[in-house]
């Protein structure tokens, strides 16, 4: 408990944490535009044609200087969604392909100059590897103002087109019908989604960008269904993610930041998958199974109900093989448990048989007859 | 002669690199064409883990198990991407997004903390190290053979079998899936055969080009040669092609400026991908700009012959019927105008008479096919 108290008291840590969260919230903001408006893979493909812009801006800076690094990842990430744009419009070949061949041409060229910048030599080049996988602890604080001032300047942005973006992310067509600068808007998103990836960057490195982007829009997507909420949610999620993993990697030696921090992300998306209420893949199979149950239930109450009508005895007591005969095969016993203990049927014997026989109590009458109205009545429409 | 082959390290890391290209590109080639191309970036990424949880469990990296095991992670991903999409809880790009990076996140934290000093370090999943296959070798009758080239031979010989026994099947199902599927082909089958043989050639690959360079010899090769052809037995040729000449210019130029073979054979793809981008005959972005140019020009000439023919023998032809009438009425910049009245003049439809315009009997002929019969005129 000391040794946390330590950890977390020291400045290096506090900086650390500060800028992980600052950090993850860019990309968790940004990413959930790049999420709705199913740009994933473009992510990925910008993450990747960052590398070059690092190795650039680190040979024209001539040392780690985070400013000039982050303006060159960003320029060739944007050169890469420019090169993406115009062979999706200029040529017949599909934007997959565009995608791919983009990310790793780009990605070729970073390796180049990445090998060159090392075969110069300098010891300041052996950081430049942090780039590929993240390495929080690398965070200083004089970078703590660039990527405040980043995280300002995406913030501002968002607020000041939040309309515009909305309707460009979930009806483009309607968009442009209005009259809005459609082309525009999603150049500018995409240049957001640059924007997260050069915030990013520091934190889990050009491979694992996109995770950074998607998972935490993606997990807070299956908790709400408003934009405003998604956003601030994805926020959460990525600041959240980005300090735990910036502390498990600054606390055990060796472990890059990144990988910690996407699979700590990609845990929070499979628990919101699961559990997030109403949509969750639990809450889905217990939707499923209460479906099921009524829909046995019904069949029970309507079999039984049509073999009293049909002989003209309410409490006629049916036999077990005549209710396997009718519904093809018994309900489980936990079902007609289930019947008798809400009162609708009750297990008689009928001797001489020794087999178990059901009747329908006046509350399973009606609501067979409940059931049966439902039916009827949804099929009203056909009648004359 | 063999023996000194083998024995020569330049012509070791040529080869390997070609077997690599040629086995990617002949792969690539299907994947491009039925829009799956970002499949291989997360199968490549993803066998990572497979690599390092099979070294984990066996301790070897090479041979079929392991080469096996470690690809059944790339299909996984892809099965795993589909299952998601198919909650309908997160869309198919983000489903990719999702699982490929964690897999790949888990491989490289397996790597730090079971696997470091070994040679799997955690640059090599990103760089590869094309320059040591010459390192770990097998003698096979009497010559040293290095591992990754017979593994790489291997795959290419399965790949190219692959591709010329269901040659037929794979057209079928890559241009029509939904007829492939109604004779009875199993589209859907050979689809899973195609990302397998990619898995299993990523693993193969894996020690020589590293994780993501693998990205560039499965895309970029075919998607040039998408652009210069529309026949699909010239589209692979063209790949495998491309990617050889990608590898032989990548080798010479890293070995000259001291970097990363495998990032420059890469990077040799991509200037090949740009090459024909621009300069592809009759697609490229050249030919687009001088069609562009072409039409724009004949247009302009179609416009001029019918406004002089509109204005000739009216009162307002001194006026009308000079280039600065274009200027000031049509609104054509200088450039263009003049532009439009060479061409007009070259191709015999105008002449120059006394400052004015006129039309010649090829140029009225043209006007009175624009504006009908009977010519229009008042």
């Amino acid at each position: 408990m000391t040794a946390l108290f330590d950890l977390l008291s020291s400045g290096i840590v506090q900086t650390v944490m500060l800028g992980a969260a600052m950090l993850g919230a860019i990309s968790g903001m940004l990413g959930a535009f790049a999420v709705l408006r199913r740009q994933s893979l473009l992510g990925d493909t910008l993450a990747h044609a960052a590398l070059p812009g690092v190795c650039l801006g680190f040979l024209v800076a001539g040392a780690r200087d985070l400013g000039s690094i982050l303006f060159g990842a960003f320029a060739t990430g944007a050169l890469a969604a420019l090169a993406v744009m115009l062979i999706v419009r200029r040529t017949t070949l599909k934007t997959d392909a565009a995608l791919g061949v983009v990310l790793s041409v780009f990605f070729g060229v970073g390796v180049v100059l990445l090998t060159y910048l090392q075969a110069q030599g300098g010891a300041a080049s052996a950081g430049l590897a942090t780039f590929l996988f993240g390495q929080a602890a690398a965070i200083l604080p004089s970078d703590l103002w660039i990527i405040g001032g980043i995280g300002l300047a995406a913030l501002a942005l968002v607020l000041a087109f939040w309309k515009e973006f909305e309707l460009v992310s979930f009806d483009p067509d309607f968009a442009r019908a209005q009259g809005l600068p459609v082309t525009l808007l999603e150049a500018l998103l995409t240049i957001m989604v640059a924007f997260a990836i050069v915030a990013g960057l520091q934190l889990v490195g050009v491979v694992l960008m996109v995770a950074l982007l998607i998972a935490p829009a993606a997990a807070a997507r299956q908790w709400t269904r408003s934009l405003a909420g998604m956003v601030a949610l994805s926020s959460l999620i990525g600041a959240a993610s980005g300090v735990a993993g910036a502390l498990i990697s600054a606390s055990a030696r060796g472990l890059a930041t990144g990988p910690l921090v996407v699979l700590i992300a990609t845990s929070v998306v499979v628990l919101s998958l699961l559990l997030a209420p109403g949509r969750g893949l639990v809450w889905q199979a217990i939707r499923a199974r209460q479906a099921r149950a009524r829909i046995s239930d019904g069949r029970v109450l309507a079999t039984l109900h049509g073999l009293a009508e049909a002989h003209r005895d309410a409490g006629y007591p049916a036999e077990k093989g005549m209710l396997e005969t009718a519904l093809g095969a018994m309900p489980p016993a936990a079902r007609i448990a289930s019947l008798e203990r809400r009162g609708l049927i009750r297990p008689v014997s009928h001797p001489p048989e020794t087999t178990p026989h059901w009747e329908m109590t006046e509350a399973g009458h009606a609501e067979a007859a409940a059931l049966a109205g439902e039916a009827a009545g949804s099929t009203r429409d056909e009648r004359p | 002669m063999i023996l000194a082959f083998f024995d020569s390290i330049p012509a070791m890391i040529l080869l390997t690199g070609i077997l690599v290209g040629v086995s990617a590109a002949l792969l690539g080639s299907f994947l491009v064409l039925r829009g799956n191309a970002m499949l291989t970036d997360a199968i490549s990424h993803s066998i990572v883990f497979g690599i390092v949880a099979v070294w984990l469990l066996t301790r070897h990296t090479a041979g079929p198990v392991q080469v096996l095991g470690a690809a059944m992670t790339g299909v996984f991903t892809v099965v795993l991407s589909e299952l998601l999409a198919r909650s309908r809880l997160v869309k198919m790009d983000a489903a990719i997004g999702l699982v490929f990076p964690a897999l790949f996140a888990a491989g490289v934290l397996l790597i730090s903390l079971y696997a470091r000093n070994i040679h799997l370090h955690v640059e090599t999943v990103l760089l590869g190290e094309i320059g040591f296959v010459w390192l770990h070798t097998v003698t096979l009758g009497g010559v040293r053979v290095p591992v990754a080239v017979l593994t790489l031979a291997v795959v290419l010989a399965v790949n190219l079998a692959f591709v010329l026994i269901l040659w037929k099947e794979l057209k079928l199902a890559t241009f029509d899936p939904g007829l492939a599927a109604a004779l009875g082909f199993v589209p859907g089958v050979l689809h899973y055969a195609v990302l397998t043989l990619t898995s299993v050639t990523a693993v193969a690959a894996f020690d020589a080009v590293g994780a993501i360079l693998f990205i560039a010899f499965v895309i970029v090769p075919p998607a040039t040669a998408y652009l210069l052809t529309r026949r699909l037995w010239l589209m692979v040729l063209l790949a495998v092609v491309l990617s050889i000449a990608a590898c032989v210019a990548g080798y010479l130029l890293a070995v000259r400026w001291n970097v990363s073979i495998a990032g420059m054979m890469a990077s040799m793809t991509g200037v090949g991908f740009v090459l024909a981008l621009l300069f592809a005959p009759g697609r490229g972005l050249l030919a687009q700009a001088l069609r562009y140019r072409t039409e724009r020009l004949d247009h302009d000439c179609r416009t001029l012959v019918a406004h002089l023919f509109t204005h000739e023998n009216t009162p307002a032809m001194a006026e009308e019927n000079t280039r600065q009438a274009l200027v000031d009425h049509l609104r054509w910049p200088e450039a263009r105008a003049r532009a439009a009245i060479l061409r007009a003049h070259d191709r015999g439809l105008i002449a120059r008479q006394a400052g004015l315009l006129v039309l010649r009997p090829k140029g009225t002929a043209e006007a009175q096919a624009i504006f009908g019969r009977d010519g229009g005129r008042r």
